[in-house]
């Protein structure tokens, strides 16, 4: 209407009020509370029930966790201490500590060698996971590490993990000399290079096998949480190239190399995991050249390598069908043949996609390492069932040990999960 | 890989193999099939040497030799003279019954925890996103082995039960809740049985025809006929009538405690429900994520619009977001009871007699044919993992043809 | 991604370590290790110590083979084994020699093609029940819970028992020792079975050990003894021969602690000169040095030593000699003689 009123109506206020601040139950505390905690009948009983549940468990857990003793050195003493209260027992964790990490074969003395290898491997992860955040130069020592970290856990001459390390080299440098021929002729010429510095550099190992040796631990010895480790990271790190071949193949044109690649994963996924571990285990020795032997380990690592990639592969499978038609199309475009095109425009964009899934792999293949367990080998949880739970101090304890395994792997793999999420945030960068 | 530019005119000549993308892929081709047949000859190669040297040969006739061992859970009938065939066939049975009965637990365990996930009550979000993040995290071999010895170690036994002040005591009288497992009452078929079963699974049909007709009437005629207390009470009054009519033909048989164990009843063995729980919780964690992605994936909007045209709230769940979401849930939900069926296998660490116990555990074991049963517990688990895949092909074909 | 190079660290390894030769001897001395076969942990006869080290019974054949052989009782490998893995890893030339308490059996021998060496332990197979259960023989145990070690004869045995004294049982399978204890021990299953050794052995690793008791009845016939592949008779000579030098230094009086002084010099006991190399050429046949069976004994001492150090009554494990007792002594041990 018109402004006269306020001059006319005697009750119309002429100021304007401060702001009152909202009342006590729509405001901090309480008003989260009323919104989060009590909004309804089924919320409050929800949150009632809840408040019970984690009562219950802390008031059960608590005091146990409290009394826990450190320091004795069987569960006999430890239940004598605790004087049949409540009470952990995590002594056996003190007292097997480089048990549960080494294995028991591991050599004592040698402990600092695989504490070592797992400090180096965080910083050659570093600018891998953060590359923004770390130099450049850095990538350097990240392809240095797994010849060292070779020789820091088995051991052995100094020349072995060196041979390698320069025929990777040597067929990197062919590689680069023949490509501006054509692709095809670089590998080529870079595994030849290869093969013949290795063959080569046999004989310089067979010579000296004393150079700058430290003791030789078969790989038989290694267990405990270290083998996880190790069986996680290799294997990780070898399935993705392979993984990468294997989607690559599967989208290719070329109809005999598609039809490989798809028996293959194909199998490899609707298999159980410990059914290859049984193949790796009991089956593998008999279709090798007679006489070979490769020792457990490795035909693990072989085995877990391709169940994984076969999973990774169809992860970069649907990286690569998400990309939009444009950018092959693009790719092709500027004259780029296949494999240029697909190394410069397709794989970045695409892995860049997989991340999620590649990590989701990742996770479960480290999750799945303790599977080794079931074929005897001493891994962590091989090393609680076996060794630990079956000796006369300790057995009977159950919850120390299961709570202690159950808590390496969270971390570890929850840190990798929270990992990728802020990876994925981090590259949300795309036009997506 | 198209080429843009005329084909070079000319003759053949053996470069082009390489440079040339017309030939090149087939020389590729070669190439791969060429390493493809010398791997494959040349490993069985080996395996023929192998075996040659340690004087053994590939052969199945083990199979219809009699097993000579027992297995506690048997489905079909089983004794330690039945052949190895019949112990693989107990396997395959316990292993589709881990797995089926994983399925159902884990779907109910998932759904609730993913919708809850998404409940605006902090605790419960909180508390479920940490079930979500302890299980999903951990191997599901430790979840089992920890069920395991915790049952064992935690429950009571039976020898708990015995004595005149016994430290355990049996639930109800029909219920005994035992370190070995579980007991209750089975029920026992008496002669006129049949009709009461029938007439349930009558009653069974009959809601879900009744129900259908109750869409029916909705969608033609526009009549809201209620259908949960009618469906109620159709599946339990017809049947107690006829139980009652009949002279009570189905009774109960309690377990009783004799000797070293409960005897009567139905039994699940420890090992059954160790690996059926960790199995269940822990892909339950999965399933659960996939929920509440799914309810996330279909949009507010959609939740709005039909909430506008004056849908209530369960509705809006039932004929616009359920829909929508199943198509997102669905095939990642195959593919975790794909892996829980995998899985299954692990039931080897707590004896649990599935086939990977049987006929890739005992009869390996017992008759040293480890090729033959590895490939045999391969071709089992390949053909279960490839017809599920088949039949999710069809569901996801079937649902992209609505998509427009 | 860069970790390929192990493999081919690896493959350069491989490469390096030379072509493999026929014979199991030449590949040991050439490898300067004994790869021997055995249980993942059974106490007393083997399992590794609180320091990593494997000791027991069998693992006493493993060291004095090596010691045979390599002269170094320490040049063993170790290679933990289940019921299951255990002849694939013999077959497939993962290991030389499989000491993991096995039993010969027809099949064994002949389907299987495998070549036991001796015998190092009669046993048999016995059942051990809780006190409490108040169970005084195996007949009584109708409808009883029972543990068992899969992958064995014992799995075989007991369907047969059973079935012939027409009573039930509930089989719950087990992989190893290691993880039927708990399940025994918690009650879990009321009965464990295995070989009366084996049981012995399990028993002297509870906290308790005097409340459990082993029923009399001894339902099958378990001869224990390391085994090597078919084919490799000279390496089967030498495993053989070791253990019956273990066998007759018991019989001859040789032990670890004069056998330093009896090979010193040729002594009057012609067997012992033979067997010790100092008369005769018996090791040069075996393809081995001639203070082979010296360096056997020196191992660990001779079979009887052995038995007791790691198994016999005053170890925890208590076994009486038994049936393994020397023949003069009412036992079956009877090595055949050194000529």
């Amino acid at each position: 209407m018109s402004d006269t009123h306020a001059q006319t109506v005697a009750f119309v206020r002429q100021e304007m009020l401060p702001e009152q601040p909202p009342p006590a139950s729509e405001q901090g505390v309480i008003k989260w509370m009323r919104q989060n905690l009590f909004d309804g009948w089924l919320n409050t009983l929800l949150t009632v029930l809840s408040l019970y549940f984690i009562y219950k468990i802390v008031a059960g857990a608590w005091p146990w966790f409290a009394n826990g003793i450190w320091t004795t050195s069987s569960l006999a003493e430890c239940r004598e201490l605790l004087e049949g209260g409540v009470g952990a027992c995590f002594s056996v964790l003190t007292e097997r500590w480089n048990q549960l990490l080494f294995g028991f074969k591991y050599p004592p003395d040698q402990y600092w060698r695989p504490t070592l290898a797992f400090v180096l491997l965080l910083i050659a992860m570093a600018p891998v996971l953060f590359s923004k955040k770390f130099p450049r130069q850095m990538f350097i020592f990240t392809g240095l590490f797994p010849f060292i970290a070779f020789w820091l856990i088995w051991g052995g001459s100094l020349l072995t993990p060196l041979v390698a390390l320069l025929g990777f080299v040597a067929g990197y440098v062919a590689f680069k000399k023949f490509e501006y021929q054509s692709f095809a002729m670089g590998m080529i010429a870079g595994l030849l290079a290869t093969v013949i510095v290795w063959w080569l550099g046999g004989f310089i190992t067979g010579a000296a096998p004393g150079f700058m040796a430290l003791e030789a631990v078969p790989s038989r010895d290694l267990g405990g949480f270290m083998l996880n480790i190790i069986l996680g990271t290799v294997c990780v790190s070898l399935s993705l190239p392979i993984g990468i071949l294997l989607a690559l193949g599967r989208q290719s044109d070329m109809i005999i190399i598609k039809w490989i690649c798809v028996v293959f994963i194909e199998f490899i996924r609707g298999v159980p995991l410990i059914t290859l571990l049984f193949v790796a285990n009991v089956v593998l020795a008999y279709f090798l050249p007679p006489g070979t032997n490769f020792d457990l380990v490795l035909r693990v690592i072989i085995m877990i390598t391709m169940f994984s990639s076969a999973y990774i592969a169809e992860v970069i499978r649907g990286g690569l069908a998400a990309l939009p038609r444009g950018q092959y199309e693009a790719a092709d475009s500027l004259g780029l043949d296949y494999a240029q095109s697909t190394r410069l425009i397709i794989m970045p964009q695409a892995l860049k996609i997989s991340i999620p899934g590649i990590v989701n792999v990742a996770v479960g293949l480290f999750k799945d390492t303790v599977l080794v367990s079931v074929i005897s080998m001493f891994d962590l949880v091989g090393m609680i069932r076996g060794p630990i739970l079956a000796s006369t101090e300790w057995n009977g304890v159950y919850w120390e040990l299961w709570g202690f395994a159950v808590l390496l792997f969270f971390v570890v793999c929850y840190g990798i999960s929270q990992y990728s999420q802020w990876l994925e945030r981090e590259l949300a960068t795309d036009h997506r | 890989m198209s080429t843009l530019s005329d084909p070079p005119s000319g003759s053949f000549q053996l470069s082009m193999l390489i440079n040339d993308t017309r030939y090149r892929s087939y020389t590729f081709q070669f190439v791969a099939l060429v390493l493809l047949v010398a791997a494959m000859a040349y490993l069985g190669w080996n395996l023929v040497q192998n075996l040659t040297a340690a004087g053994l040969n590939i052969s199945y006739q083990f199979l219809g030799e009699p097993a000579g061992y027992d297995i506690n859970q048997t489905l079909i009938s089983y004794t330690s003279q039945s052949t190895h065939w019949r112990a693989s066939l107990v396997g395959v049975l316990n292993t589709l019954l881990v797995a089926f009965l994983g399925c159902i637990m884990a779907t109910i365990i998932g759904v609730v925890v993913g919708v809850l996930r998404l409940s605006n009550n902090w605790i419960v979000r909180k508390l479920t996103s940490f079930y979500v993040e302890i299980f999903r995290n951990v191997p599901v071999l430790i979840w089992i082995l920890i069920i395991m010895a915790v049952f064992v170690a935690v429950l009571p036994q039976p020898r708990d039960f015995r004595g005149d002040n016994p430290e355990a005591s049996m639930v109800l009288d029909a219920f005994a809740f035992t370190g070995r497992g579980f007991y209750s009452p089975a029920p026992i078929f008496g002669p006129g049985s049949g009709v009461v079963i029938a007439v349930f699974l009558a009653s069974i049909v009959g809601i879900f025809a009744f129900r259908k007709h109750a869409r029916k009437a909705l969608f033609e005629r526009g009549q809201l006929i209620p259908t949960f207390w009618p469906s109620v009470a159709l599946f339990f009054i017809p049947a107690i009538l006829a139980f009652f009519i009949m002279g009570r033909p189905i009774g109960l048989d309690y377990p009783e405690l004799k000797g070293f164990n409960f005897q009567g009843g139905i039994f699940m063995r420890n090992s059954l429900i160790a690996l059926w729980f960790a199995l269940s919780i822990y892909t339950a964690a999965f399933i659960a994520e996939n929920v509440r992605a799914g309810i996330l994936a279909v949009s507010k909007g959609q939740t709005e619009a039909a909430a506008s045209l004056g849908l209530r709230p369960n509705r809006i769940m039932n004929l616009v977001v359920l829909p929508q979401a199943l198509r997102v849930i669905i095939p990642p939900l195959i593919s975790h009871y794909l892996n829980l069926t995998k899985n299954s296998s692990l039931a080897i660490a707590v004896g649990y007699m599935d086939l990977t116990g049987t006929l890739g555990g005992i009869t390996l074991n017992q008759t040293g044919r480890a090729i033959e049963c590895v490939v045999l517990l391969m071709l089992f688990y390949l053909t279960i993992s490839l017809s599920i895949s088949a039949l999710m092909n069809v569901y996801n074909n079937s649902v992209k043809l609505q998509e427009r | 991604m860069k970790k390929i190079a192990i493999l081919g660290a690896m493959t350069v390894a491989g490469l390096s370590a030379g072509a493999v030769s026929a014979s199991t001897l030449e590949d040991v001395k050439a490898r300067g290790k004994l790869n021997c076969g055995v249980t993942t942990g059974l106490v007393g006869f083997a399992a590794p110590n609180a320091n990593g080290e494997w000791e027991g019974f069998d693992v006493g054949v493993c060291r004095a083979v090596a010691a045979a052989v390599l002269g170094d009782p320490t040049a063993v490998e170790f290679v933990p084994t289940t019921g299951k893995t255990r002849f694939t890893a013999l077959a497939s030339g993962e290991i030389d020699l499989l000491a993991r308490n096995t039993t010969w059996t027809f099949s064994r021998d002949v389907d299987l093609k495998f070549e036991f060496v001796g015998i190092n332990y009669y046993d048999g197979q016995g059942f051990m029940v809780p006190k409490e259960l108040g169970v005084s023989s195996a007949k009584e145990l109708d409808g009883a819970t029972v543990c068992i070690q899969t992958g064995t004869t014992t799995e075989l045995n007991l369907a047969d028992f059973f079935r012939a004294n027409n009573i039930s049982y509930e089989p719950v399978p087990i992989e190893t020792n290691a993880e039927a204890q708990p399940l025994y021990l918690e009650g879990a299953c009321d009965v464990y079975t295995t070989d009366a050794s084996g049981l012995a052995a399990t028993r002297a690793a509870f906290e308790n050990p005097g409340d459990h008791v082993v029923l009399p009845e001894i339902i099958s016939k378990e001869p224990l003894g390391p085994l090597v592949r078919h084919g490799d008779n000279d390496w089967a000579d030498i495993n053989r021969w070791v253990l019956n030098a273990l066998i007759a230094a018991e019989e001859l009086g040789v032990t670890s602690a004069n056998v330093a002084e009896m090979s010193a010099s040729a002594g009057n006991n012609p067997e012992i000169n033979r067997l010790l190399g100092t008369e005769g050429t018996l090791g040069e046949m075996l393809g081995l040095e001639a203070d082979w069976a010296k360096n056997a004994i020196m191992a660990g001492g001779n079979y009887g030593e052995l038995f007791e150090k790691n198994i016999g009554e005053n170890t925890p494990i208590g076994l009486a000699r038994g049936l393994n007792a020397q023949w003069t002594e009412g036992g079956l041990l009877y090595s055949p003689p050194f000529r």
